[in-house]
């Protein structure tokens, strides 16, 4: 197996994998069925990283799986090609808009196990697409997803990410994305399980007028290491990124944003836009942020924000002024401080779904 | 914009481009152990100090080039470069006696030491490649207490103070180029300003590279006691040069409680020609240490020269309360490339940093912010602001933001903004309109782009800066 990446690799300066090196990881066991959502949508249920048919619903874009040739600098995703057996194949052809999909991963075992799921969203010139990916589990277990995302020009991809790991999970996500002319690609993940995890993003714009949004929500208590790193490459001119993180750090959790905007050469007219956010709500929370931009191009806007702090102490007392007890004034104040972030989700499963992870975290212990 | 002013920037030459012709007496290229102790006695050092050198080199030989910044160059020759060389003649004790080419050379650059001295009130250790060679106002500065010589003077006058100060803020293993620096450091300056002292002038030093193949490796050492404050500036031309010429500095800043140190440098080193071929490779290690309660350091940079600049003023801000600055200025312009930033460590309470730096780049340049904040978990109230704009002229360039923001503190508060803009085309149109050339125009609206670094630095600075933009960057836009 390719080795995992070390700290010495500066693109995981901040996340540190020995943890994961040092628990030897068996082939999955054959999973459980869980007790899944009716959200009314088509879906494809992976468990324990094998694709189950009993458990999904016919979505007639989905096709079988077929091995892949990788040849990769980055080594989680070397990984995921000499290991994968499994995972969706969603093709929609020009023109046709094929609603949202679910995609489901449960995981559950008694013994630590690894599985590699190798996803592929390919949609033709003008094609639409949601895809919902739900992501939970309970005990030991390294999930080391890829996904490969294909958009003709004018095609509109919206994947939406809720990621409830068990709290003792390893989860590494590997997302690439190739958009092209006017296409847009348009990623939220929310953060919220796993003991250590990461979702690394990168993203080609490589034709005229293409749109990537990468948005983020991070909650992260107890123990928990959470990171979000996102390469964008901005290839062709004329086109747009943004991206919003909010991470939310209770008790001794740590969040980690890694950001890099590339324009290249005759990438003219780009608008990069970039923020990081976080909230360090306990004495030993920490937060890393690496936002970067690599600008080949004279006629651009592109810009970066970061702020790491507390929750404003006169917003609390204002709240706190008018009768709302504190421990609510400060779910409000962090509810609010998402927002952003969670703006772009407009699809109305997607939403309800996020609402309720979101409200569950507050109720943890 | 058109293809002749290119041209015209292409055929600029470099504006300080002379050599002075006195015998310079050399050592043999290369490094090893027997250098170092030639070096040592040639200047009288006791023995602790060839020891610490000794140490530093054997340190050096186990240590790596770092190869994280964004700056390509050839391989460095290091057994192929000289590591000592001096003026003939031995050091003069006063104006009359020093050469007068050199006094020369100094007009050239525009420090006539004895107006200079009157009109300015600048006191000026000038360094003519390694060996200091007049010290103008040392009585004045006596009288308030201030040592201010070179360090090498110092290592033998003031041993205890240099013992004690020397490589605590940079420690010999701090990296590559400081280690190398510490075992063959020609010289530089040392300044002690005593309890409650305020330095009664500015004090200055300027560098010059001479000696052909002759590496550069000052070493600046400055202390302010308690509450005493001290105004530094650092400035530098160069000959032009074929041959590519290693800087390797070391500056050590401690300000002890309630202490201020400002220090400034304006670096206008030769930056290679339109080829890119030549020009210094200037790779240093600055750094501050503001060990005391309520202490202030704070670093200015103008950056036009060098075809490499390696180079992050840093400030430890250990003491409660201490603030630190870095407001920075970076120009590239043909082949140069510039890789700098700053560090702020956050360690004692209610510490605050700001950071201001802002990139042009033209040409086929390139340049890179590259900048750490950290805030330790010790760190309670502690806050920062950064901002990090860059400006590009032209298409061939590139211009690159690498901030790291670590902060372990739930009170602490961190802000960082960056942006990258061109020169907008109604800007220059507006000056255009109003008669301004189109030169004028473009270093108008640079200057202003600068204007938050440029008011930092002292009045014989700014002066100088605001021109020095503007020639880095003639002819770039057209």
């Amino acid at each position: 197996m390719t080795a995992l990446p070390t700290k010495k690799l500066e693109a995981w300066r901040y996340t540190d994998l020995r943890p994961l090196s040092g628990i030897s990881f068996v082939a999955p066991p054959v999973g459980a069925a869980p007790a899944l959502p009716d959200l009314g949508l088509p879906r494809l249920v992976f468990l324990n990283g094998v694709f189950n048919a009993a458990l999904s619903s016919p979505f007639a874009f989905a096709r079988g799986f077929a091995p892949v040739a990788e040849d990769s600098a980055l080594p989680l995703a070397q990984i995921n090609a000499e290991q994968a057996h499994d995972g969706a194949t969603l093709h929609v052809p020009a023109g046709v808009d094929a609603g949202t999909v679910l995609l489901i991963s449960h995981a559950t075992g008694d013994v630590p196990f690894a599985f590699h799921l190798r996803h592929r969203i390919t949609l033709g010139e003008g094609a639409r697409l949601t895809v919902l990916e739900i992501a939970k589990g309970e005990g030991i277990y390294w999930h080391n997803p890829v996904t490969d995302i294909t958009l003709a020009a004018n095609a509109a991809l919206t994947h939406i990410r809720v990621q409830e790991e068990s709290r003792a999970a390893y989860s590494l996500a590997t997302i690439r994305a190739s958009v092209a002319a006017s296409a847009s690609y348009e990623h939220f993940t929310a953060t919220i399980g796993g003991q250590l995890s990461r979702t690394e993003i990168h993203a080609a714009l490589t034709g005229p007028g293409a749109l990537a949004h990468l948005n983020a929500a991070q909650l992260l208590n107890g123990t928990q290491h959470g990171d979000f790193t996102t390469v964008v490459a901005h290839k062709a001119p004329g086109c747009a990124s943004r991206q919003t993180v909010k991470s939310v750090l209770a008790d001794t959790a740590r969040g980690v944003f890694q950001g890099r905007i590339e324009v290249a050469r005759g990438a003219q007219q780009t608008d990069g836009f970039q923020l990081s956010q976080a909230l360090l709500l306990s004495p030993g929370a920490e937060m890393d942020t690496k936002p970067e931009l690599e600008i080949f191009a004279d006629d651009v806007k592109c810009s970066h924000g970061a702020t790491v702090g507390a929750l404003d102490e006169e917003q609390l007392f204002y709240l706190r002024s008018r009768g709302i007890p504190e421990a609510q004034a400060r779910a409000m104040l962090i509810r609010a401080f998402l927002e952003a972030a969670l703006e772009p989700v407009t699809q109305k499963e997607a939403r309800t779904l996020l609402e309720a992870a979101i409200n569950n975290w507050w109720v943890q212990p | 914009m058109s293809t002749t002013t290119v041209q015209d920037l292409a055929e600029q030459k470099y504006k300080y481009g002379f050599t002075t012709d006195i015998a310079m007496e050399e050592f043999p290229r290369g490094l090893n152990e027997d250098i170092i102790r030639l070096i040592s006695a040639k200047k009288n050092e006791p023995e602790w100090m060839l020891e610490w050198r000794l140490k530093a080199y054997a340190a050096w030989l186990t240590m790596e080039e770092p190869d994280w910044a964004r700056i390509h160059h050839p391989p460095i020759e290091y057994q192929a470069l000289y590591y000592y060389a001096a003026p003939a003649k031995a050091a003069p004790k006063s104006l009359e006696e020093v050469d007068p080419e050199l006094l020369k050379t100094y007009e050239k650059l525009g420090i006539p030491l004895n107006e200079r001295a009157a009109l300015a009130g600048v006191a000026v250790d000038a360094v003519f490649d390694s060996v200091s060679v007049a010290t103008t106002f040392r009585e004045t500065l006596a009288k308030a207490g201030v040592i201010f010589c070179p360090i090498s003077e110092a290592v033998r006058e003031h041993p205890e103070l240099v013992r004690q100060y020397l490589g605590s803020v940079v420690p010999v293993r701090d990296n590559y180029f400081a280690a190398l620096n510490s075992a063959v450091f020609s010289d530089g300056s040392f300044v002690y300003v005593p309890k409650g002292v305020r330095c009664p002038m500015e004090l200055s030093t300027y560098f010059r590279i001479n000696a052909r193949n002759t590496g550069q490796f000052e070493r600046t050492l400055i202390i302010a006691d308690e509450a005493a404050s001290v105004s530094y500036l650092e400035g530098c031309t160069a000959p032009m040069r074929d041959e590519n010429q290693l800087h390797a500095a070391v500056v050590e800043l401690v300000a002890l409680d309630e202490a201020k140190i400002k220090y400034s440098t304006v670096q206008n080193w030769y930056p290679g020609d339109a080829e890119g071929k030549g020009g210094i490779y200037n790779f240093v290690t600055k750094r501050g240490a503001c060990r005391g309660r309520n202490s202030k350091i704070s670093w200015t940079q103008v950056e036009t020269g060098s075809a490499i600049t390696w180079k992050y003023p840093s400030c430890v801000l250990q003491g409660d309360g201490s603030v630190g600055e870095f407001y920075s200025v970076a120009v590239t312009n043909n082949y140069q490339q510039a890789d700098t930033g700053t560090k702020m460590i956050h360690l004692g309470k209610n510490t605050t940093s700001t950071i201001i730096s802002k990139g042009i780049s033209a040409g086929h340049s390139d340049n890179t912010y590259r900048g750490l904040v950290r805030i330790a978990a010790s760190a309670s109230g502690a806050r920062n602001y950064t901002q990090c704009d860059s400006l590009l002229i032209g298409d061939q360039c590139g211009a690159h933001t690498v901030p790291y923001i670590e902060s372990r503190n739930t009170s602490a508060k961190v802000e960082h903004e960056a942006t990258t803009s061109k020169i907008a085309e109604d800007q220059l149109f507006y000056c255009r309109s109003r008669g301004l050339s189109q030169e004028d125009a473009v270093g108008l609206i640079v200057n202003g782009f600068c204007k938050d670094v440029l008011k930092e630095l002292p009045m014989e600075f700014a002066v100088e800066a605001q021109k020095l933009l503007s020639v880095s960057l003639e002819g770039s836009v057209g």
